[in-house]
């Protein structure tokens, strides 16, 4: 069986029959091909999959794609403004904030959150609102300055 | 320019592809009419098989395929490759589908190939296997004891290897002593949790015979080799692809059972198949880390300076031999027994033992965690002991700096040091003095101050083949490089180890910058691919930069010398009266005429006018073999504090001094201290695999296993001294373990100093906030007086 949706991906629209049990990271990933959102547990708990659904972000293997019906998701590829950086996306690559990059599309997307939520958070809040996202390799240190550095900007605006 | 290149911090080249979901893991990629793998596997620790009824799930809907054992003929056994010399190693077929019996839970037992991954999962539930479960034990001390259920028909005791390090005469160091301290550590077992689970996509070509392969692993060119052993395929039509690869930390060494099954799978349907793990089936197949049982005593003499070290050491090594398994208690391991200290005699038997869990392989560290735990551990003890500060202790007994070669008991030879500059250096950044005065004030509101310190080095840059030859690595330890000069001025490199994370296309184009005087954007590192890099051994035990940036750096000079020939012709000079100088080859004093590398590449490359005898082209290679292995080291002090009342540790502050050698990136170096840091601070804190005694994994997904999260964890302050490797040609030593083979003893040690005042000496790690209150509670019970019966 399958069922209709209309899912906004970065402003283009996708009409697709899918399965209702489809989550919507693989909607994402199967059948838009969007594959810039990762995943990297089963139980929701490391936030690679992290994307905004109407602005607000999810963890997208919590939610069904058909969950999503009628929606506007951003993902990790639809954050630069063409060859323009977001400034989240700027700053992770300034501050050293990644090593292997895979935890790194949901990092950014949480802090996107982070900032729209709390423009100018202190290390300890950054820390607090990070602690859904998982990394091995950079022990958060230099995400924190990343996110530290991008809170001066309208990081959380765009 | 060169100075500017080599040690400045810029930003990473490989960036822009990771932040903007550019990059292609392996899971990523589609070929057409790919079809869909997934693994049944054993429920139970250990049974036997008595029947698998495939029917229902073969007739599902869009399974193309079901395999079990009796289907796999042909399919050789997972090869163990390092064969450990002298320790009467038994190993045990790790078929790739169990065969009669399953002995962890995580065992494949069937393949389901589907066009789906969504049918392939469902049509796992449709297979009937008859299980009969057999007793299970996990414990690698239980698994060595008489009685122990048996694992492998023809292996009597579990045990897959004895394996011994001496050196000195322990005997008589113990019989002098004044005194000898004890005690009995687990080091417990870690899943390590690379955040990008291990994926693998095989397209076999019935027409070519050949065989692609993208593969989440950190040495391509040995799952080529492997492949080929198990396949029966020809080496050189495999070609193996490490596209971008999402951490490893040693779990992406091995060559896997899933992995070799799906490319059979691949050359039985004559189609393009895909196999990604789940993050719990990572935790129940992908390999684990340390699990030891160490027992050991330190023989010393009353004013603190060290005579012996004595221990046994059981490894469990899980079900079957992981790839490079046997070498990782053992060489890694013991060999480093007697770290910074003037030790004079040392004895250790390692005993590997086949247990019922996931196989036990490299993790971040690999055997030199569990070396400098015991060690530094002791040292705190008997500083305890003597009632003697731990600083005091460990100064007492450092080897003293040495820049060329100093021979230890273990019959190592370090390559240089200055380990007591390195802890004077830590002690007064962190003012220790005063740390220990306040702590000496006694408990804040019933918060314990407590101070760890663990000083360590460790062994990199693996290492001269001729030793990987004599001590069973079935592979040399080599590394390669090729540089390529385009006409342009702009440059490919190409190496044979396999970064995944590291950020080697980065510091490697920095080697080349410096050396050849061109900007680092201009030069591109390919690597990953065995059909368009030369061979290499992989990237593991910190030896990217130690042994493959060595090879890069002697090409680099190859070509310098090329295109100083090149230069003295088109200058209508001697060579010999050429000088060499940011890129820039002139006659010595006339420096205002001059050719630039650039130049030279492109008359190379078009050839218009080449000096006599020299070829065309400016491109150069070399097989790096190193002469002695790197010896990093450093000091890290940890603070924390103890909640008497409910058992609470707080990492207040860290300290990190590790040197590495010159750093060619300090920002990249700075990146791995922390990172390596955390997860040693994770095995201290939160991390363990637990297994219950029927070894059902319990901590079976991410809701279980205690990983590090931001909010745990304080900024690092990360120092560092310059060492240089007197045998490396740009002496660096290598950074990727560093962190972590010190952290977990630092904050071990912290944890018990702040426990001191408590009567509380040893707790098993992780050191979880009931266990640290349990710990507290059973020394207040035996302090207590007796009370009436």
């Amino acid at each position: 069986m399958t069922v209709p949706v209309s899912i906004t991906v970065n402003g283009q629209r996708y009409d697709r029959e899918v399965e209702p049990r489809l989550l919507l990271v693989h909607f994402l990933r199967e059948v838009v091909g969007s594959t810039g959102t990762k995943v990297g547990c089963d139980t929701s708990q490391c936030g690679a999959c992290t994307v905004l659904l109407d602005g607000v972000s999810l963890k997208s293997c919590t939610a069904l794609a058909v969950q999503a019906d009628g929606a506007e998701v951003t993902t990790i590829e639809g954050l630069a403004d063409g060859d323009a950086l977001h400034p989240l996306q700027d700053a992770f690559w300034e501050k050293h904030g990644l090593q292997c990059g895979f935890c790194t599309p949901g990092m950014i997307m949480a802090s996107h959150e982070l900032l729209r939520v709390t423009p100018d958070p202190s290390d300890a809040q950054i820390r607090h609102g990070l602690e859904g996202n998982m990394c091995r390799c950079t022990g958060y240190q230099n995400i924190v300055r990343a996110v530290r550095q991008a809170a001066g900007t309208t990081a959380g605006q765009r | 320019m060169s100075t500017r290149i080599f040690g400045s911090g810029i930003r990473r080249r490989e960036d822009p592809r990771l932040i903007t979901g550019s990059a292609t893991y392996t899971d990523d990629l589609t070929l057409p009419r790919m079809a869909h793998a997934a693994m049944l596997r054993s429920p139970h620790a250990h049974a036997r098989i008595t029947s698998i009824d495939t029917g229902k799930a073969a007739a599902a809907p869009g399974v193309v395929a079901v395999y079990t054992h009796a289907d796999t003929e042909g399919l050789a056994p997972a090869p163990c490759a390092w064969l450990l010399p002298e320790s009467d190693l038994k190993i045990a077929d790790y078929h790739c589908l169990a065969k009669d019996v399953a002995r962890f839970a995580g065992d494949i037992v069937a393949v389901v190939v589907a066009e789906s991954r969504y049918q392939a999962e469902d049509a796992l539930e449709l297979i009937d296997v008859g299980y009969e479960p057999l007793p299970a034990v996990t414990d690698p001390e239980a698994a060595a004891a008489e009685g122990a259920p048996k694992l492998h028909d023809a292996i009597d005791g579990n045990q897959a290897f004895h394996w011994k390090v001496a050196g000195g005469d322990v005997d008589a160091a113990f019989a002098g002593a004044d005194v000898v301290v004890k005690d009995r550590i687990i080091q417990q077992r870690l899943i390590p949790n690379a955040m990008e689970p291990r994926a693998a996509l095989a397209n076999y070509v019935a027409a070519t015979g050949e065989l692609t392969v993208w593969n989440t692993t950190q040495n391509p060119h040995i799952v080529r080799f492997l492949s080929s052993l198990v396949l029966g395929i020809s080496e050189d039509k495999i070609r193996v692809i490490a596209p971008e690869v999402g951490g490893g930390f040693g779990s992406k060494i091995a060559a896997y059972p899933a992995d070799f099954l799906t490319m059979f799978c691949s050359r039985k349907l004559g189609r393009p198949v895909k196999w990604t793990e789940t993050r719990s089936e990572n935790y129940q197949s992908t390999t684990h880390g340390r699990d030891h049982v160490q027992h050991v005593e330190l023989a010393a003499k009353n004013d603190g300076t060290l005579l012996g070290l004595r221990c046994t050491v059981h490894a469990g090594m899980g079900a079957y031999l992981s790839t490079a398994a046997p070498g990782i208690p053992t060489i890694l391991h013991g060999l480093m027994l007697s770290g910074v200290y003037n030790l004079p005699a040392v004895h250790e038997d390692v005993y590997g033992v086949y247990t019922n869990g996931v196989p036990v392989e490299a993790y971040r560290g690999a055997g030199r965690p569990e070396a400098t735990f015991m060690l530094e551990r002791m040292m705190d003890v008997l500083a305890a002991k003597l009632d003697m500060d731990p600083a005091d202790v460990r100064r007492k007994n450092l080897i003293p700096k040495f820049d060329d070669g100093h021979d230890v008991v273990t019959t190592l030879t370090y390559d240089s040091g200055d380990y007591p500059g390195a802890l004077d250096k830590v002690l007064a950044h962190a003012d220790y003095a005063g740390l220990r005065a306040r702590q000496k004030a006694g408990p804040v509101n019933g918060t314990y101050t407590g101070l760890g310190l663990a000083t360590y080095v460790e062994i990199c840059g693996l290492g001269p083949s001729q030793v990987a030859g004599a001590i069973g690595f079935q592979g040399g330890l080599w590394e390669s490089a090729i540089v390529r000069f385009h006409p342009s001025g702009k440059v490919h490199v190409f190496i044979g180890a396999s970064p995944h994370g590291q950020g080697e296309e980065t510091t490697f184009a920095q080697i080349v910058g410096s050396e050849l005087g061109v900007d680092p954007q201009d030069v591109k590192v390919f690597h990953g691919d065995t059909d368009n890099t030369p061979m290499g051994w992989g990237t593991y035990g910190s030896r990217t930069t130690a042994v493959g940036g060595a090879a890069l750096a002697l090409t680099a000079r190859k070509i310098r010398d090329k295109a100083k020939v090149i230069a003295a012709h088109l200058l209508e000079a001697a060579v010999e009266d050429m000088d060499y100088e940011d890129g820039k080859f002139f006659v010595k004093g006339a420096p205002d005429q001059s050719k630039t590398i650039g130049d030279i590449a492109l008359m190379a490359n078009v050839a218009w006018n080449m000096p006599e005898g020299v070829e065309a082209g400016l491109e150069a290679s070399t097989f790096y073999d190193p002469p002695n292995f790197t010896f990093p080291f450093g000091a890290h002090l940890a603070v924390v504090e103890v909640d008497g009342e409910t058992g609470t540790v707080t990492l207040k502050r860290y300290v990190a001094l590790d040197d590495c050698g010159p750093q060619i990136n300090p920002v990249i170096v700075e990146g791995q201290v922390h990172g390596g840091v955390v997860q040693g601070v994770g095995q201290a804190l939160w991390e363990e695999a637990v297994y219950d005694e029927g070894g059902q994994l319990v901590t079976g997904s991410m809701l279980d296993y205690a990983l590090p999260r931001a909010d745990l964890l304080p900024d690092i302050e990360v120092l560092s001294t310059v060492t240089p490797s007197p045998h490396h040609p740009l002496g660096v030593k290598g950074i990727g373990e560093a962190g972590t083979i010190a952290s977990t003893a630092a904050v071990y040690n912290a944890v018990m100093d702040a426990l001191r005042p408590l009567g509380v000496t040893s707790v098993r790690m992780p050191l979880t906030p009931q266990r640290v209150w349990q710990a507290i509670q059973d020394a207040k019970q035996s302090a207590a007086p007796p009370t009436a019966p």
